[in-house]
């Protein structure tokens, strides 16, 4: 930051700060632009458009929701994300096939119990491997959203403990690289270990339809936006379990713990190397917020995938290192920023680059601002 | 290690203690196995041409796995002698495969237009392209840890990956009155990625001038290989692989050698060893990382051009992210740091990983006389018939194979991180270090040590 | 970082070895102490000086105005006690932090805030209080690598096929040089050996012999007898008193003052972030600021 009194000719220190004014230029740029098109005026002088334009008030209200419903899953899965690599110092790149495997176990339980609650004449077999199309809506079958949400939770705590038994633990201390490779390796054979037992197909799995899906519509100036049941249990879930994290960071003994080794690595390094017990906390909270966040993101987006939780992962990775490694709420806040970002760069550039806007953003957080956009200042 | 050690002790000193004559003996091991695979699968499906088949069985695992020793080398550049985290490696490749197909494209071409340019100056304007992005790709790593620079570099993959299947510069709406209009015009010259539909030009294999018309090579070539029932298009893939084998392979090699053997070489080492020493003994390291960094980009861009792009089609599957943890593992396998276990590393990887389970699977399943197949796992599980097991497993052999690639990701990273050929000695120097000059102290030339000792 | 590479480094550095006498009139204090020295023939000037120097690390005060400077063919030793600043200094003056304050000027130039590598090319080159070898190559490499300027640095030089001869010449007399330098630190029987396989004192040799083979014109030594035997450390000593009397300027930082009493001429002693005393050994004993600061440690 520029507090201090910097006399010497360093080019290092001042890089940043043209960035930065840049960057808060652009970004009052779009915003100026925004409220332009949003009152539908356009500037062009002499011909050559400089901003302005025209969108309805209506559509950036649903990218604001879509960005925020998008946000609150990245930041749910980024804090188990943004607390391992920080305790255990390494990039897991294993962390989106957790939410793969949450959302793969949950469902295929959600089916079972749907089943039964439903009373499906299907065979269990087809239930099972997810093959039959849009059975579980939490308007028909709540018990099945409760319980697939639980397993989902269960099944990634049960698997990252076990893969930190096999994989991470032998190689504790052996540096970041040769642990980010592994997980490289773990996400591979996780995911195509879902591919033998599920296959390569996509498939919906939510209830589609007015009767067992209600939803709400919002109407707004010039338009109307509707959010269905799935997408606000989503969000009321999300925020939930976000909540239960704080708690859990603020008034446990543990939290404590954890809080101040992610946060602090300075004295993360004093205390010494962290101990068993808070990493098998944060293997617990970091898998099983990303299992929930991979079985909830599906609720809302109604088709599951075998790659999802990779597709994601970079999104994940981009809200962490936009909060900050190793802050747990700016993972959240970052996510949240990260997602929201992501939808609203729609009113400027076409659909697919949106995810090139978020992590062109991530790569220039990472160049201009290491500690994220909340952190403190780094010294190297 | 004893069963793996006591085979590698029963090879020759010959062979085993040079590095060359050891590529070429792998090469032909696998060549022969490949062949006798080939050739038992086809018999087993009683096919009529067996010879067609071993050929072409060996074509395919040549091809694959000179491509990936082409990739591990540029990698090896990157990650082993300098330690730069690159796990962007497929967007590399897009970039030097688009650049050249868009620079050699015929304008108004379908589905998107391009240059027109001649294809040698669309290869070399491609490997410049991806040094170039290489070069800015390198720029955060001036400053930033290793495993933030693999994020990095994931991100710049994705950012190439999204850009070239997206729409808006694909040109393949070329009418200018149209709305959806999406051909790039860069100061007049119009082009399109081709978006999901890919991208055509005139590039071909450059063997295949030989099989023009009746020439002196080609002609005589496709009649002795027809006079054996091998047929053209395995002779013609089969004369590539081979130029791609005597030809590009060796370059790779030797300018990967060279450079590692040499003061530039001895730099790169220590900054993968500790940046701050480096500099601090006066080394402008950052130039050292650009320059390699661009240098490996561009041989990535190369391989994907005449890998990938090899056949006048790519198309953005041509260039799956998988491909980048490919070369990861090859080079894993063959050791980090060394030229040698670069190139040994991607053949054991596409022979016995990558091409090794398929192959098998279907000597299996041939053999069997067609097992039961399964429609689902549940199916196959609620069973209890190993039959349907077998079947089973040999009809999910992709998914197999890519949960074995994982565990032997871990297994190296466990238990042999320097690879499986172990250490190699590798001086980074363009002379031989241990000559020691005369001197008072009558010390002479030392003896030199030859690596692996043969007790 | 994209700043615009090398373009900086090259205007500083060049003039560096001709202009020693320039700053020889400005300091009329540089005669104090007399140095003992037949391969000089310039009169002896300050080829460093540290003025004023500050840096901060978050709310904590790491040095607060120190200066101080190092007179040329000398061997000036930088003590104090625990946290007193000196590690800092020496990274502040090597461009390993960038001061908050202050000027760091080498042979006249001003290098404050200057990159390492810029430092070092121009011939101020330092070890590392931990020796920082490079594990994975060999003793002779990690001496190879030292010169500065060597003409197979460049991609060009070492790929292309015609230009391998010069690479290949230039590459046997440096291996000359090191061989003589391997001999001179008594480490030649070593030569092969990984870095990583020697002993802690055998590192502190190697980096010296490394620090050596860039022909710097002064050298910054950072504890360079921590965890050293006493052996090793005798020969250390030789090694620094046979090149000081070749010429080059030490200043080495040390915890163990006596040895630093025993062997410095001149002697800097730091606390709290500034420089406490300046003078001889003696000088140093009589200053009751300093056997204060050093709470009845004995001196």
């Amino acid at each position: 930051m520029g507090v201090t009194d910097n006399t010497t000719g360093r080019i290092r220190g001042y890089a940043a700060r043209p960035a930065v004014v840049l960057l808060a230029f652009a970004l009052g740029y779009l915003l100026v632009d925004l409220a332009a098109k949003l009152a539908g005026i356009s500037v062009d002088p002499l011909g050559v458009h400089v901003l302005g334009g025209y969108v309805r008030v209506s559509s950036v209200v649903k990218y604001l929701f879509n960005g925020l419903i998008l946000g609150l899953i990245i930041g749910l899965a980024g804090v188990g994300l943004s607390m391992t690599y920080s305790i255990l110092s390494f990039a897991n790149f294993a962390h989106g096939d957790y939410l793969t495997v949450g959302a793969f176990s949950g469902w295929a339980a959600s089916y079972v119990v749907a089943l039964f609650t439903l009373g499906l004449a299907e065979p269990f077999g087809e239930i099972f491997l997810l093959n039959v199309p849009s059975v579980v809506s939490i308007a028909t079958s709540p018990a099945a959203v409760v319980v697939g949400l639980i397993v989902a939770a269960t099944a990634s705590v049960a698997l990252v403990l076990l893969l930190d038994r096999l994989v991470y633990k032998p190689m504790r201390g052996r540096g970041g690289i040769p642990l980010l490779i592994a997980s490289i390796g773990v996400a591979l054979a996780l995911r195509y270990t879902i591919v033998f037992v599920w296959s390569t197909n996509t498939r919906g799995v939510t209830a589609v339809g007015v009767e067992s899906l209600p939803a709400y519509t919002l109407y707004v100036v010039d338009g109307s936006y509707s959010i269905n049941l799935h997408e606000f249990t989503m969000i009321v879930a999300a925020v939930a379990l976000m909540i239960g994290v704080h708690v859990l960071l603020q008034f446990t003994k543990l939290g404590k713990a954890m809080r101040a080794m992610a946060d602090n690595k300075a004295l993360a390094q004093v205390t010494g190397i962290p101990t068993e017990r808070v990493i098998r906390a944060t293997w617990i909270i970091g898998g099983g917020l990303a299992g929930m966040a991979g079985f909830l993101i599906i609720l809302k987006r109604g088709v599951l995938s075998y790659n999802f939780g990779w597709r994601l992962l970079l999104f994940i990775f981009s809200g962490v290192i936009l909060g900050g490694i190793g802050s747990v709420y700016g993972a959240i806040g970052g996510g949240i920023i990260i997602g929201i970002a992501s939808r609203m760069a729609l009113i400027w550039i076409p659909s697919g680059f949106a995810r090139v806007a978020a992590f062109s953003v991530m790569i220039l957080v990472l160049l201009f601002r290491p500690a994220g956009l909340f952190g403190g200042v780094t010294t190297a | 290690m004893s069963v793996g050690g006591r085979l590698w002790q029963a090879v020759p000193p010959v062979i085993r203690e040079h590095d060359t004559r050891l590529i070429v003996a792998i090469l032909v091991v696998v060549s022969i196995t490949y062949m006798l695979l080939g050739g038992l699968q086809a018999y087993l499906a009683s096919e009529s041409n067996l010879l067609n088949a071993m050929v072409n069985s060996m074509r395919f695992i040549l091809l694959t796995a000179i491509a990936y020793a082409l990739l591990t080398l540029a990698l090896n550049l990157h990650w082993g002698y300098t330690g730069l985290f690159n796990i962007g490696i497929a967007g590399f490749m897009a970039v030097g495969a688009y650049a050249t197909y868009i620079l050699a494209a015929p304008p108004g071409g379908r589905p998107a237009p391009g240059l027109g340019l001649p294809v040698p100056v669309a290869i070399l304007g491609g490997m410049v392209a991806a040094a170039i992005v290489g070069g800015i790709v390198a720029l955060p790593a001036l400053q930033l840890d290793a495993d933030y620079f693999a994020i990095v570099t994931v991100g710049f993959s994705e950012i190439v990956r999204l850009s070239i299947q997206d729409s808006t510069f694909s040109g393949t709406v070329q009418d200018p009155n149209l709305d959806t209009y999406n051909v790039v015009n860069l100061f007049g010259a119009e082009f399109g990625t081709g978006g999901g539909r890919g991208i055509q030009a005139p590039i071909g294999p450059p063997t295949d001038v030989l099989f023009e018309g009746t020439t002196a090579v080609g002609q005589p070539l496709i009649d002795l290989g027809a006079s054996y029932g091998i047929g053209q298009p395995v002779v013609t893939g089969m004369t590539y692989v081979v130029f791609l084998g005597i030809l590009v392979l060796p370059a790779y090699y030797v300018v990967s050698q060279r450079l590692g053997n040499s003061p530039f070489g001895r730099v790169l080492k220590a900054i993968r060893e500790d940046e701050t020493v480096a500099q601090s003994l006066g080394k402008d390291t950052r130039w050292f990382k650009i320059k390699v960094f661009m240098l490996g980009a561009a041989m990535m861009g190369l391989a994907g051009i005449l890998w990938r792009g090899r056949a006048g089609y790519i198309n953005p599957q041509s260039f799956r992210p998988l491909i980048t943890f490919y070369v990861f593992t090859a080079l894993i396998i063959g050791g980090a740091g060394s030229n040698t276990g670069s190139v040994i590393g991607a053949i054991a990887f596409t022979s016995l990983l990558l091409n090794g389970p398929r192959r098998v699977a279907g000597v299996i399943d041939s053999a069997a006389g067609g097992l039961p197949s399964p429609s689902n796992f549940y199916v196959a599980l609620s069973s209890l018939d190993p039959a349907m097991y077998a079947g089973y497993l040999v009809s999910e052999i992709s998914a197999l194979k890519f949960i074995f690639v994982g565990i032997v990701i871990v297994w190296l990273m466990q238990n042999r991180p320097e690879g499986m050929l172990g250490h190699r000695k590798e001086i980074a120097s363009s002379i031989d270090l241990s000559e020691r000059p005369e001197t008072e102290s009558g010390g002479g030339v030392a003896a030199t040590d030859g690596g692996v000792s043969d007790e | 970082m994209s700043e615009p590479d090398g373009a900086g480094a090259g205007v500083d550095t060049a003039p560096v070895e001709t202009n020693v006498p320039d700053d020889v009139e400005v300091d009329s204090d540089a005669g104090d102490s007399p140095i003992e020295e037949e391969v000089k023939e310039v009169p002896p000037g300050l080829p460093l000086r540290v003025q004023n120097l500050r840096k901060r690390f978050g709310g904590i005060t790491a040095v607060d105005g120190a200066s101080f400077e190092v007179e040329e063919g000398s061997l000036t030793g930088l003590i104090g006690p625990n946290g007193a600043g000196k590690s800092t200094t020496f990274n502040c003056i090597t461009g390993l932090h960038e001061p908050d304050g202050g000027t760091v000027l080498f042979e006249g130039e001003d290098i404050t805030g200057l990159n390492p590598y810029d430092v070092a090319t121009g011939g101020l080159v330092r070890t590392f209080q931990i020796a920082r070898e490079l594990e994975e190559m060999t003793v002779l490499e990690n001496l190879m690598l030292a010169p500065q300027g060597q003409k197979g640095e460049t991609l060009t030089t070492a790929v292309t096929p015609g230009l391998r001869g010069r690479v290949k010449t230039d590459e046997e007399a440096i291996r000359e040089e090191v061989w003589r330098t391997l001999e001179l630190f008594e480490i030649d029987h070593l030569a092969e050996e990984h870095a990583g396989n020697l002993s802690g004192g055998q590192r502190k040799l190697l980096e010296m012999a490394r620090a050596i083979m860039t022909d710097p014109t002064v050298l910054l030594l950072d504890e360079p007898f921590a965890g050293v035997n006493p052996t090793l450390e005798e020969k250390l000593l030789d090694r620094i008193h046979t090149l000081s009397d070749r010429g080059y300027t030490f200043l080495l930082v040390e915890h163990d003052m006596d040895l630093i009493m025993e062997h410095c001429e001149h002697i800097i002693v730091m606390h709290q972030g500034d420089v406490l005393a300046e003078g001889t050994a003696a000088d140093i004993r009589g200053n009751e600021q300093v056997v204060d600061a050093y709470l009845g440690e004995d001196i």
